[in-house]
């Protein structure tokens, strides 16, 4: 049964806090070592991203296993773009007996969004045959069904846009939610919410579940950020309110602090934790966590 | 100046029901145009293939155009839309092989619009005038 | 179909500039119907080849020929004699009958004019789309008769991805998400409740290549060897 720290911080219903940390592209491992000591203590585990974008960076299990010896508990995140079943597989065990608890299935963006547009795309896996994959290995058995010289014992989780903007594409959001648990999902981050009361109708969709939530956040920086979202990030919908408000603001790095940390508050009763996504400004992360009294 | 000597050849290929008819008229009223053109009578524009723009330039044409009816009064619908695509395909391969696109040309004439007709004959011989033989002829020795 | 693309005329020309002769083999099946490579465009290319081969100061022997399909044998046998004539051949087909053209006229040199697409539809003239990637397991029946493997940029069999805008895939404006199109036609055939099924995970084994697909029944038949 896996029991990772994040698990237990559900269990324990207290209102949990994730943060991200992204890899850079090189070996220098400087600042995601100060990223690390700013979140200790602070969070109660960071997930590590897999390629981000599809630009190639220093890779997530690597991250994972530094920031656990950092005393930081990793969420390490694993994509289905670049490998296949069996490195996929091997990756996993080797996240395990590199002492990592807590695993998050992703289908992963496509090549053409990144640095290296003409990579041949994987995909041989998507987001919910990698969660049957990793309950597979929980029990002993690798996909083929051979039995495995001792087994591995991960916390999975896996995400969901509560902000689809379509009837079929929501709908079908719902309904990979249902069968990614089916599959072993444990947890659920979603893309970045910015209205209360849309999310509230999301989680009254999939209360019934009983799976934590943790609903995800992006603290704005600029207007220009806002609408670059808005019109780029399937899901997200920064309201005009927020971006006359970062847009008036004298100092943005204090509103856009604010603001978020408001949203956090008027999020705390309908989920059961929040995942701050500060892209770039992960130092900043708690003193958003301070200012939302979580 | 060689260019001053040099007499360019222009096909254009005219539709009976409009460009033709222009060109009868511009006749009848004694108004003068350019006597390089040579006019190929067809049925419709429509009937203009590619391959027909691209072979009048192999044998040595200078300038070519397609005339037409004007967009929306075509005696068959469509054949000037279809025409145009020609025009823009043959425009296009001109270009790969290094033949400049703007000899070719597509008009739109309305058969009472025997001055458009002859505006066009003119234009099309002074294109063909300033950009000089076709390269092709130089390239088969058959001018200096 | 199979639908192909003419390659530039850059490449073409670069392919062939040096020949002394080169005989343009169009295609009458697929790549006639996307107006890539049949007799109208073997006319179209001979005819610029000819006016470059002129204007870069050469004399290559371009010559023309169309037959009904370079992927049976059979249709070769009209143009054998003449493809001798020639230093090579530039076929306008798709990349099997180019790789046919080579083999069955051996040793005479096969140059590609096209790059093959992919295997599509007609959307409208002028606009072919990609329908099907030949994963050899076809489970069209599961989607309302939408491919999730070839639609889905990601080929994802379980539902989308978190990209898809407006019914739009993250891809591109262009491309539709292939999930809403799937729920949208399956909504329309009352069949929703066929999307909670969790599909087996793709057999790429199938997918292997070169294929080879073999009907015992259609080979040439051989008499029965008789006992003494």
């Amino acid at each position: 049964m896996p029991n990772s720290q994040l698990k237990q911080a559900f269990e324990s219903g207290k209102f949990v806090v994730t943060a991200e940390a992204g890899p850079l592209k090189g070996t220098d491992i400087t600042e995601l070592e100060e990223v690390a000591k700013a979140l200790k203590g602070k969070v109660n585990a960071v997930n590590v991203t897999d390629q981000q974008s599809s630009v190639m960076r220093l890779g997530s299990l690597a991250v994972s296993h530094l920031l656990k010896d950092w005393g930081v508990e990793p969420i390490y995140q694993v994509t289905c773009r670049d490998r296949n079943r069996i490195a996929l597989q091997s990756d996993l065990l080797s996240a395990a007996v590199l002492g990592i608890e807590n695993v998050m299935s992703l289908t992963g963006d496509l090549p053409s969004a990144g640095d290296h547009p003409q990579a041949k795309p994987v995909y041989d896996l998507d987001s919910v045959s990698l969660l049957s994959v990793i309950s597979g290995l929980n029990a002993g058995k690798d996909m083929m069904g051979n039995e495995l010289k001792g087994k591995t014992d991960f916390f999975a989780g896996a995400v969901v846009n509560p902000g689809a903007d379509t009837e079929a594409s929501y709908e079908l959001q719902i309904l990979k939610m249902e069968k990614k648990i089916a599959a072993g999902a444990r947890f659920f981050q979603t893309q970045a919410v910015y209205d209360p009361v849309s999310f509230a109708k999301f989680m009254k969709r999939v209360e019934q579940f009983k799976v934590p939530v943790l609903a995800g956040v992006i603290p704005l920086k600029s207007a220009g950020m806002a609408k670059f979202m808005n019109k780029n990030v399937a899901g997200v919908c920064v309201p005009q309110t927020m971006i006359d408000r970062i847009s008036k603001a004298e100092d943005k790095t204090k509103t856009g602090i604010e603001m978020c940390a408001e949203l956090i508050q008027s999020l705390k009763p309908l989920c059961q934790g929040v995942h701050i996504m500060a892209i770039g400004w992960e130092k900043k992360v708690p003193q958003i966590i301070e200012a939302a009294g979580i | 100046m060689e260019n001053a000597q040099f007499e360019p050849v222009v096909v254009a290929f005219c539709c009976h029901y409009c460009a033709y008819s222009a060109a009868d008229l511009a006749g009848s009223m004694r108004l003068e145009y350019s006597p390089n053109v040579r006019i190929v009578r067809i049925l419709c524009t429509g009937k203009v293939d590619t391959l027909h723009l691209l072979k009048a330039f192999e044998d040595g044409a200078d300038a070519v155009y397609v005339a037409g009816c004007e967009e929306g009064s075509c005696h068959f619908q469509e054949g000037n839309l279809r025409a145009k695509m020609k025009v823009i395909q043959g425009k296009k391969l001109l270009q790969e092989i290094g033949l400049e696109p703007e000899r070719l040309a597509m008009y739109n004439i309305s058969a009472s619009n025997s001055v458009l007709f002859a505006k066009a004959a003119d234009e099309m011989t002074e294109i063909a005038r300033k950009l000089g033989p076709n390269p092709l002829k130089k390239a088969r020795g058959e001018v200096k | 179909m199979i639908v192909g693309e003419r390659k530039t005329f850059e490449q073409i020309w670069d392919s062939i500039k040096d020949l002394k002769s080169v005989l343009i083999l169009g295609c009458g099946t697929c790549v006639a119907v996307c107006q890539a490579g049949g007799e109208k465009e073997v006319g179209l290319l001979a005819s610029e080849l000819r006016m470059k081969s002129q204007l870069a100061g050469k004399d290559i022997k371009i010559g023309e020929a169309t037959i009904e399909r370079q992927c049976d044998r059979e249709f070769f046998d009209s143009i054998k004699d003449k493809a001798r004539e020639y230093d090579a051949i530039l076929s306008m087909a798709c990349g099997a009958g180019v790789q046919y053209t080579a083999e069955v006229l051996e040793p005479i040199r096969a140059i590609p004019a096209l790059n093959t697409r992919f295997i599509g539809v007609t959307e409208q003239e002028g606009n072919w789309a990609e329908r099907c990637r030949a994963c050899g397991n076809c489970v069209l029946a599961d989607y309302g008769g939408i491919c999730p493997m070839t639609i889905c940029a990601k080929s994802l069999v379980n539902g989308p991805c978190g990209g898809s805008k407006n019914g739009k895939c993250e891809a591109g404006q262009d491309k539709d998400c292939a999930w809403v199109l799937i729920y949208n036609r399956l909504k329309k055939q009352n069949r929703l409740g066929d999307l909670h099924k969790v599909l087996a995970v793709k057999d790429y084994s199938k997918q292997t290549h070169p294929g080879r697909y073999i009907n015992e029944v259609y080979l040439k038949p051989k008499m029965e060897e008789k006992s003494a």
